[in-house]
């Protein structure tokens, strides 16, 4: 077995020599000397992550990468956005071409541990459903025996289609191509029966692609628990913290009312929580090595959470999504932040 | 045969090391240590670095089971089965693509590439236009093109095209009755193996006869009897069973019958139009390669004009043709990783796939490019074989 992982090992040489450069620093020392963040995001996925008509990127995906940048270097600006597919995205971090990456991955155990990585949290609680043409005639998910399902290659999406399949004796025709917009002009064009994938994804993929989107409907059953977050790679904690209280803070702010408008107004507030968010009260900052208004820069910069997801995705966006599990937990949500102090 | 040396005198003697066959040896010696250095440089780099990174490595991973499923497959294969079953459906999937491809190009190829030499203007200007508008598009984009046609000009499964009862054409694929699979048609194959051995001694014994006696046989038709005649009479002795699958619409789709899918149909199409544009040209230079004067001489000899192409004209021109030809084969191999593209899964499609799901990228690279290489140097030892055996012979 040791020849054989040698003799694999030497088929992978390049991948060894671009590796050996990136891991010669720690990750958050890289970054800062590099002076820019290396953020990747998905191809193109409308709320999410997809450049608008200007050619900047937008999405709640894109708003944590500005907001690491921002608690880091005071400027939202300093990312460098690498657009990635579902199958080279855990390459890409691992090999160190990216520092983190923000590109609606779920949480899994394999991922956090086999794959060497870390989730610094989640950004949106998402679950597996079902988008399929209205004339079809489809009520339930139940009904979906002997589909032609077009799904993404090297996701946990295509992993729970074939178990909700198998669980439910139903048989299924899988279609996969790796791009997304390739994947669901197939759909479109009625290559397949029904699309599969993350509920967001499905109503981003209505939204943006479908000539009528009133043609198509998302069925009732959500098939999966699918919590999306950034990712970043073991060996480096003081990087894993800063991505992770970067997610806080977003969160934290929306449940004191912090939003990039009335922040400066903010300054005044006798709230100790606020005046240690906003480094009035020092100490977060330098626990982290950023500067101690690292969370207002967050805040002023980006947006807050709620600010990110009403223009991203939520009811000020195309996508229109509720807020649901994604609320605040003091709003019934599963959204909760733990204490900075 | 050794020349003795005059002994040099001593004080001209070489020192060791302006010793041509020492430093020889040293540099052959040093070179090589280099290459092992390198090498073993790089693959405990790696371990080294998937270790720091805590990425488990090995090939564990192909025992366990896989979880997704896969559009089609020859072997039975389900979510439950494992990696290694998944990685071989895969594998399957690109020989079938790649021999169909290459077995149609091949025919496409050569009618146009004569073609392109008739001396009709429009089937010679049609063969040109051909060639140079496929051969300068971009293999991917022809990929695509088949693809979107495919899926966007068919209509769904419920409005399917349906010329003859028991064919469908629609965007889910060309669907077609094919008979139940029973013992007579297993039989039915032993026999056409059997009658394709049998052709090639008839043809060896005809040959060897005609050698000795200058008797000809007709060894292509007792061939072909014995290739078309041996399953038939054996389907026929075995009982001749005659029931079909018959695809039909239920629920979402057909049930039943072959398929060809839409993937699969693109990434066919799409690699035969390409690579036959190149096979047209090698086929044309080889042909004109040939003297004219040849064929004229073998006029002469009031030789039939088939005979002539088949003894005289093709014999030579195949020397010619066969090494780019064999080239053309792999890169249509090759080529047939594009199938990632279009959702054809393929060797490169499901291991990318298994290398995503378990993170094992290094090893699943391996497994493609030792597959691939596999492929590829096997074609590469038939086609030399086969350029052996068509070589000029000197006599």
């Amino acid at each position: 077995m040791k020849f054989l992982r040698h003799a694999a090992a030497g088929a992978a040489m390049l991948l060894a020599a671009s590796a050996g450069q990136v891991w010669a620093g720690a990750t958050f020392d890289a970054v800062k000397a590099r002076g820019v963040v290396h953020c990747g995001v998905n191809t193109g996925l409308f709320g999410f992550s997809a450049p608008d008509d200007k050619g900047n990127w937008t999405g709640l995906d894109v708003d944590l990468c500005r907001g690491v940048a921002a608690a880091l270097f005071g400027n939202a600006a300093k990312v460098k956005f690498v657009p990635l597919t579902a199958q080279q995205r855990f390459t890409a971090l691992q090999s160190g071409e990216i520092d983190i990456l923000s590109r609606n991955t779920t949480w899994t155990t394999q991922r956090d541990t086999e794959l060497g990585l870390n989730f610094a949290g989640v950004m949106y609680y998402d679950g597996q459903g079902f988008l399929v043409p209205k004339k079809l005639g489809v009520k339930s998910a139940k009904e979906l025996n002997g589909a032609t399902v077009c799904v993404l290659p090297g996701t946990t999406t295509e992993l729970n289609l074939a178990d909700y399949f198998r669980a439910n004796k139903m048989t299924f025709k899988p279609v996969v191509i790796e791009k997304n917009e390739e994947l669901a002009a197939a759909f479109f064009s009625g290559r397949c029966d029904v699309i599969t994938s993350d509920a967001s994804q499905l109503a981003s993929i209505r939204a943006a692609q479908a000539s009528n989107p009133g043609d198509f409907v998302i069925l009732p059953e959500i098939i999966s628990k699918e919590p999306l977050g950034p990712v970043v790679r073991h060996g480096d904690d003081q990087w894993f913290d800063l991505v992770k209280w970067t997610v806080y803070a977003m969160l934290e702010a929306e449940e004191k009312d912090i939003t990039s408008k009335n922040i400066d107004t903010m300054s005044g507030s006798a709230d100790p929580t606020v005046k240690r968010l906003l480094g009035l009260t020092p100490g977060a900052g330098k626990a982290l090595g950023v500067d101690e208004k690292w969370a207002y820069n967050v805040v002023k910069q980006v947006g807050n959470y709620g600010e990110s997801f009403d223009r991203n995705v939520g009811m000020a966006s195309k996508l229109k999504l509720d807020r649901g599990l994604n609320q605040l937990w003091i709003k019934g949500g599963l959204m909760y932040a733990m204490p900075i102090r | 045969m050794t020349i003795p040396q005059p002994a040099l005198p001593a004080s001209v003697a070489t020192a060791w090391w302006n010793n041509a066959a020492v430093r020889g040896v040293f540099y052959q010696v040093a070179v090589l240590a280099g290459v092992i250095g390198l090498g073993w440089y790089l693959v405990s780099n790696t371990l080294d670095n998937l270790a720091t990174r805590g990425i488990a490595a090995g090939f564990g991973f192909l025992g366990r089971e896989a979880g997704f499923g896969i559009g089609e497959s020859l072997l039975a294969y389900s979510p439950a089965d494992t990696y290694a079953r998944a990685v071989a459906v895969g594998l399957l999937n690109t020989l079938i693509v790649s021999v169909l491809g290459i077995a149609f190009a091949t025919v496409l190829g050569t009618v146009i590439g004569i073609a392109r030499l008739s001396s009709n203007w429009l089937i010679a200007r049609l063969s040109t236009i051909y060639v140079e508008g496929v051969r300068n598009i971009p293999v991917l984009l022809q990929l695509f093109l088949w693809y979107s046609l495919i899926t966007e000009a068919l209509p769904g499964p419920r409005q399917a095209f349906n010329p003859v009862s028991g064919i469908f054409l629609s965007n889910r694929g060309f669907k077609f009755p094919v008979p139940v699979w029973e013992n007579a048609h297993t039989i039915a194959a032993a026999a056409f193996v059997a009658g394709c051995l049998a052709a090639v001694l008839i043809h060896r014994w005809a040959k060897r006869r005609q050698d000795l006696t200058g008797q000809p046989f007709p060894s292509v038709w007792a061939g072909t009897a014995a290739i078309v005649g041996m399953p038939f009479i054996a389907f026929l002795a075995a009982g001749a069973p005659t029931a079909m699958s018959v695809p039909e619409l239920k629920g979402f789709n057909f049930v039943g019958g072959g398929l060809i899918s839409p993937e699969f149909a693109a990434l066919w199409f799409g690699l035969t139009v390409y690579t036959a544009s190149f096979i047209a040209e090698i086929v044309r230079s080889g042909i004109q390669a040939v003297s004219h004067g040849q064929t004229e001489a073998a006029q002469a000899l009031s030789l039939t004009r088939g005979l002539v192409l088949r003894l005289v004209v093709l014999p030579q021109a195949m020397r010619v043709i066969i090494p780019p030809l064999t080239s053309q084969y792999l890169n249509l191999t090759k080529n047939s990783s594009l199938a990632v593209a279009i959702g054809y899964p393929d060797l490169v499609s499901i291991a990318n796939t298994a290398i995503n799901q378990t993170g094992q990228a290094i090893e699943g690279i391996a497994i493609i490019m030792a597959a691939y290489l596999t492929v590829s140097l096997s074609i590469a030892a038939f086609m030399n074989w086969y350029n052996k055996k068509m070589a000029l012979v000197t006599r």
